[in-house]
């Protein structure tokens, strides 16, 4: 039990500095790390465990919560999260300690807009990886892809979107069955 | 010019309490959102200038933004103190309630038509990220560079399985500098 905590805190500790434009860009990392090197979760308890943090409210990030959960009951949720979102948080702390001096500072710009087009790579990847992950198929697929155009045309709120996912997915089933 | 209504300072338990709501009543991301409507809008606790300040860095900085704003926040309104209330307000709460919601659907998985609507529902679930993928992809620069940048980040973890943290410190400190250089030149 030890060993996976400490293992638990290696594998997410690190990854918080990866966590740039938001927690989504570590998530092909994640899935990497907890299917595939430790083998802690498979790929469907890993894509449910992504749609339970999507239907609950806070940060997304709080995925990781749920997963330290499911690999090693309350303290692995408390290690999994600590070990995510302190790293980082010390640093904004010092940043937010020191501002004064750095105010409107080229370099903050720069870190900015040098950070961009790696959160963008980081968020397909994790794309890349969810849609993998999918079980259902080439259906599945196409559903993700749906709920992206819908999430591009309308202001429809998440909820309902995911919702009716699954709403969508049982009539499917019926119907087949 | 109107006059500068003075608004008392939340005390502690306040500042918990107000965070806390965010964390749990927000679905769907974009909780910085929520941030400025909250603290700067209804209660006028932070100004907008100082609020927008601590958005760039948070958003500059690696971590989660709305933890990066929590920390912000509660150290303006209460130093120290304050920005750990307020990253425990944003975040213990809705910890508690996902893994509530985790126990409820692990329960649940063996019904059948549970774990069909789970499929639907992650299905849908990844058009999130790929919505944030596509609109952070539409609003890169359409100049070699940062393209050639996204392309290698996404390939390094994909493909190369090379270490997050790696990928950052790595690819970013040459993007970072690149950016700040162009910067210095006054390029737009």
């Amino acid at each position: 039990m030890k060993d996976v905590l400490w293992d638990l805190a290696a594998v997410f500790g690190p990854l918080s500095f990866g966590t740039i434009g938001g927690g989504s860009s570590a998530i092909a990392d994640i899935h990497y790390q907890v299917v595939e090197v430790h083998s802690w979760l498979d790929e469907t308890q890993f894509v449910e465990a992504f749609a339970v943090s999507r239907l609950a409210p806070g940060p997304g990030s709080l995925f990781v919560a749920l997963l330290g959960w499911e690999i090693a009951g309350l303290p692995g949720a408390l290690v999994a999260t600590l070990a995510l979102f302190l790293p980082t948080a010390l640093m904004m702390y010092g940043v937010a300690a020191i501002w004064s001096r750095y105010r409107g500072a080229t370099f903050l710009n720069a870190m900015e807009l040098g950070l961009r087009p790696i959160a963008a790579g980081l968020i397909l990847a994790a794309v890349f990886v969810l849609l993998q992950s999918l079980n259902g198929g080439w259906a599945a697929r196409g559903l993700a892809f749906v709920s992206a155009a819908v999430l591009m045309r309308t202001r429809i709120n998440p909820i309902l979107l995911i919702l009716s996912g699954a709403g969508l997915f049982l009539i499917y089933d019926t119907v087949l069955a | 010019m109107p006059a500068k209504l003075q608004i008392p300072p939340p005390t502690l338990l306040q500042l918990f309490m107000a965070f806390a709501r965010i964390g749990l009543t927000s679905f769907g991301g974009g909780l910085s959102g929520w941030l400025l409507r909250e603290f700067v809008e209804t209660r006028q606790w932070i100004g907008r200038e100082e609020f927008l300040n601590g958005l760039a860095v948070a958003q500059a900085l690696p971590g989660i933004n709305v933890t990066n704003m929590s920390i912000w926040i509660g150290y303006r309104l209460h130093g120290t103190i304050g920005s750990v209330i307020g990253v425990l307000g944003i975040l213990l709460p809705a910890t508690t309630l996902i893994i509530l919601l985790g126990i409820l659907f692990g329960t649940l998985t063996d019904v059948g038509p549970v774990q069909v609507a789970l499929v639907g529902a992650a299905a849908a679930a990844v058009g999130l990220p790929m919505h944030l993928g596509v609109t952070m992809v539409l609003h890169l620069r359409r100049q070699v560079l940062p393209v050639a940048i996204m392309v290698i980040s996404f390939l390094a973890v994909v493909w190369l399985h090379v270490p997050l943290l790696w990928v950052v410190i790595g690819l970013g400190s040459v993007s970072v500098t690149l950016e700040w250089v162009r910067l210095r030149r006054g390029k737009p």
